[in-house]
């Protein structure tokens, strides 16, 4: 009996003792990550080395897709809970984590260093009312892709921007495919707010009210009709592809290393992922050599495109324990040099303008400075506290595809996004 | 109240003249109040812990969705009474999932009784010796975890990962199962009904064991075709075990939601009730709404029990003490 019973007063006792050493230790500052190719992780390793001994900075993984991300980090902040430090987060959540009162305030001397040299879309994604309140880390955006041969066939000079109605044309005259994302689902809104956007819109005319009920929609426009058409015209040319309706950037990514790949608007992943294919041997050399990139289409001929805006910034838990470390630690997660690793590593491309004048990052990826000057232009979509709702009632009100008109569509998400935020419909 | 309140002489109320209405239940001697007593007492326990982890959360559920309560705005919260109930039931989407949630579990659920029954009549026939391992085998599909199953039958149907398409001669190539409400809502429900055929089947080949042998051989010497015997005598005798499989999967079935979550996240007019209450509750995180469609789910769950009790008209607690 005698041993049995000494067993376990070892194991009621060994979790405390652990416990007691954990304590006696630096303090560890636990950062939410987004799911990468191990690039976060080494980060913070360096990190944890480079504070001498003041914290230890350890990862843990999200979910994959942003909105699963937003729903944990949500939930677990609600309640308050004290075992987050700090967190990658999607921009288009930020302002609803800043309104809710989940973020730490940052402080001025931090504001001041994390944005020297950062894009300037980079820092407006990480601000809510004027206000930064996250630090900027890798910032992202779309790109036009195309086969350089079916551009040449068509005759399409990619040196110029080009439009819309002129890439849709070309796909239909060569008997290829445009890739975009039509499924329903977080890109779907990327890929509208882009194309408003690009005509001069906006999704809401006042992003920045904290009352639901006076969130005053914007879509019925010229603007939003134009965006309306372009999906219209997209669909009604059959160039979306047979699986429009569920593209996602994966689906499109490789459907652009097929046979049918004409154009494709998608984020910079799917040239390392095509690098990845060529080396292991299942995409051709020939293939990767026909990519090209060019800025994004235009909605409206002669207007400048505003590209999609990405990325991942750094949040501090308000009801983190060490929120000053959490800083600290941000602070050496975004140094340019690190970025520039990362960017290498991963493929994400640097918020830090700086970062992309690293020789290797030129040198690996031959379209960083079409990145840096498309994130220059890039267009934040709306940045409201009530973002979910606005991007879900758009999504349900522009999907599929082929139901989309310029007659009806913007106006049937306009009601539905005044009828969720005033509590009048369902979602 | 008290019988002196009312005015009414308390030996009224006290039940003196019941015995002349109507039969009264035999009395309980002293032992039988004991034992039951002790029953109770047994009971307890478990009812209380099904007390903290089914009624405190429904009881929860039917307090929070009298709110307009949004997670990140808790300072906000007020009583709306019966408001959330009435914007669920006014708003078309709701409808349009209860349609969608009793299509899908009305066509599951018989061809799911079809083949169930089929299986076990097979296992119920097959030789000894053979009949452990194809038990076994039938039952895999329902040892899977369901959202295997579904990213399973996602990629089966995907047009580029899938072979689905190229197998069926009379499919073209190029159809998107997952883009339009026939195809999506047939995959989710041949995905549904591959998975939880064993578990039905395993109810009913039990109520299969249940009928006596000598009734079939009485048939059998009567002269009874197979159809007779089947529908007169092995039917008839398995009532309770059908109910309870159907009641089961019924209920199991009403509230889909991996299936439709992985396979089209709710497009394609694909939305389920449990759905619509993870969109409100997690997804906007609108604990008022949320737990209004959470219990409005209920209440369409305990009418579907209702109605299987009461349209089968099986005492289960009977069949059981008869089947001792």
């Amino acid at each position: 009996m005698r041993r049995p019973t000494a067993l376990l007063a070892l194991a009621l006792v060994a979790p405390l003792a652990a416990c007691a050493s954990a304590e006696s230790g630096p303090p560890t500052i636990a950062w939410y990550v987004n799911p990468d190719s191990g690039g976060s992780a080494r980060i913070a390793e360096q990190c944890t080395e480079e504070s001498d001994g003041a914290y230890v900075l350890t990862t843990t993984l999200q979910p994959r897709d942003a909105p699963g991300q937003r729903e944990q980090l949500v939930r677990r902040l609600a309640a308050g809970d004290t075992s987050i430090d700090l967190m990658s987060i999607d921009p288009p959540f930020i302002p609803e984590f800043a309104n809710a009162g989940f973020l730490a305030p940052v402080p001025d001397e931090v504001a001041e260093v994390v944005t020297q040299d950062v894009a300037e879309g980079a820092v407006e994604g990480a601000s809510f009312g004027g206000e930064l309140v996250t630090v900027p880390f890798w910032a992202n955006t779309q790109l036009l892709w195309y086969r350089k041969s079916v551009a040449e066939a068509a005759g399409l000079d990619m040196s110029q921007p080009v439009t819309w109605e002129q890439i849709i044309q070309a796909a239909a005259d060569q008997g290829v495919t445009v890739a975009v994302q039509g499924t329903r689902a977080e890109s779907l809104t990327v890929w509208v707010n882009a194309l408003v956007t690009s005509a001069g819109g906006e999704i809401l005319q006042n992003p920045d009210e904290e009352d639901p009920q006076a969130v005053v929609p914007d879509l019925d426009t010229d603007a939003g009709r134009t965006a309306a058409q372009i999906i219209a015209d997209l669909s009604a040319a059959g160039v979306g592809g047979p699986q429009l309706s569920n593209a996602d950037e994966d689906i499109n990514a490789s459907m652009f290393e097929g046979d049918s790949a004409g154009f494709m608007v998608n984020w910079p992943f799917v040239w390392q992922r095509a690098k990845s294919a060529v080396e292991a041997g299942t995409l051709d050399q020939a293939v990767l050599d026909d990519y090209g990139w060019a800025m994004y289409p235009q909605s409206v001929a002669g207007e400048p495109a505003r590209p999609p805006y990405g990325g991942v910034n750094l949040g501090v838990s308000a009801f983190s324990e060490h929120p000053d470390l959490a800083f600290q630690a941000a602070q050496c997660i975004v140094d340019p040099q690190k970025q520039a690793e990362f960017y290498l590593s991963d493929g994400n491309p640097p918020g830090s303008l700086v970062a992309f004048d690293e020789p290797e990052v030129q040198e690996a990826f031959p379209m960083a400075d079409l990145i840096k000057e498309s994130l220059q232009n890039a267009a934040p979509r709306p940045q409201t506290p009530f973002y979910n709702e606005v991007s879900t009632s758009l999504q349900r009100t522009w999907h599929p595809p082929r139901s989309v008109s310029p007659d009806s569509s913007p106006s049937r998400a306009e009601d539905l996004i005044v009828d969720v935020l005033q509590g009048r419909a369902l979602l | 109240m008290s019988a002196a309140t009312t005015g009414i002489p308390a030996a009224t109320t006290a039940g003196a003249a019941a015995p002349t209405d109507r039969p009264r239940r035999p009395r309980r001697s002293d032992r039988g109040r004991q034992e039951a007593r002790l029953g109770l007492l047994l009971c307890a326990p478990a009812v209380l812990v099904l007390v903290a982890v089914v009624g405190y959360p429904i009881l929860q559920a039917v307090w929070d969705s009298l709110y307009s309560y949004k997670l990140t705005n808790p300072d906000a919260r007020r009583f709306v009474g019966l408001e959330n109930y009435a914007l669920i039931l006014s708003d078309p989407i709701w409808w349009q999932a209860l349609w969608v949630t009793v299509l899908i579990t009305v066509v599951t659920v018989v061809v799911e009784l079809v083949l169930g029954f089929a299986l076990a009549l097979v296992m119920n026939n097959a030789l000894g010796s053979l009949r452990p391992a194809l038990r076994t085998a039938i039952l895999i599909p329902y040892a899977i975890i369901t959202v295997v199953s579904a990213f399973a039958f996602r990629f089966m149907f995907d047009i580029t990962s899938g072979f689905v398409n190229t197998w069926l001669p009379f499919v073209p190539d190029d159809l998107d199962w997952f883009a339009s409400f026939g195809t999506a809502v047939t995959v989710i429900s041949i995905s549904e009904i591959w998975k939880t055929t064993p578990f039905i089947s395993l109810l009913l080949l039990s109520g299969l064991a249940q009928v006596p042998g000598e009734l079939q051989e009485a048939a059998k010497v009567d002269g009874a075709t197979w159809w007779q015997r089947m529908r007169r005598v092995t039917i008839p005798n398995m009532k309770a075990a059908i109910m309870v499989a159907l009641l089961f999967r019924t209920l199991d079935a009403f509230r889909i939601f991996d299936n439709i979550f992985i396979m089209t996240n709710g497009a394609a007019g694909t939305e389920s009730v449990s759905f619509l209450a993870y969109r409100q509750t997690i997804q906007r995180l609108e604990i008022g709404i949320g737990s209004a469609v959470s219990v409005l789910l209920t209440v369409c769950v305990a009418l579907i029990a209702l109605l299987f009790v009461k349209g089968f008209k099986v005492n289960l607690a009977a069949s059981t003490r008869a089947g001792r």
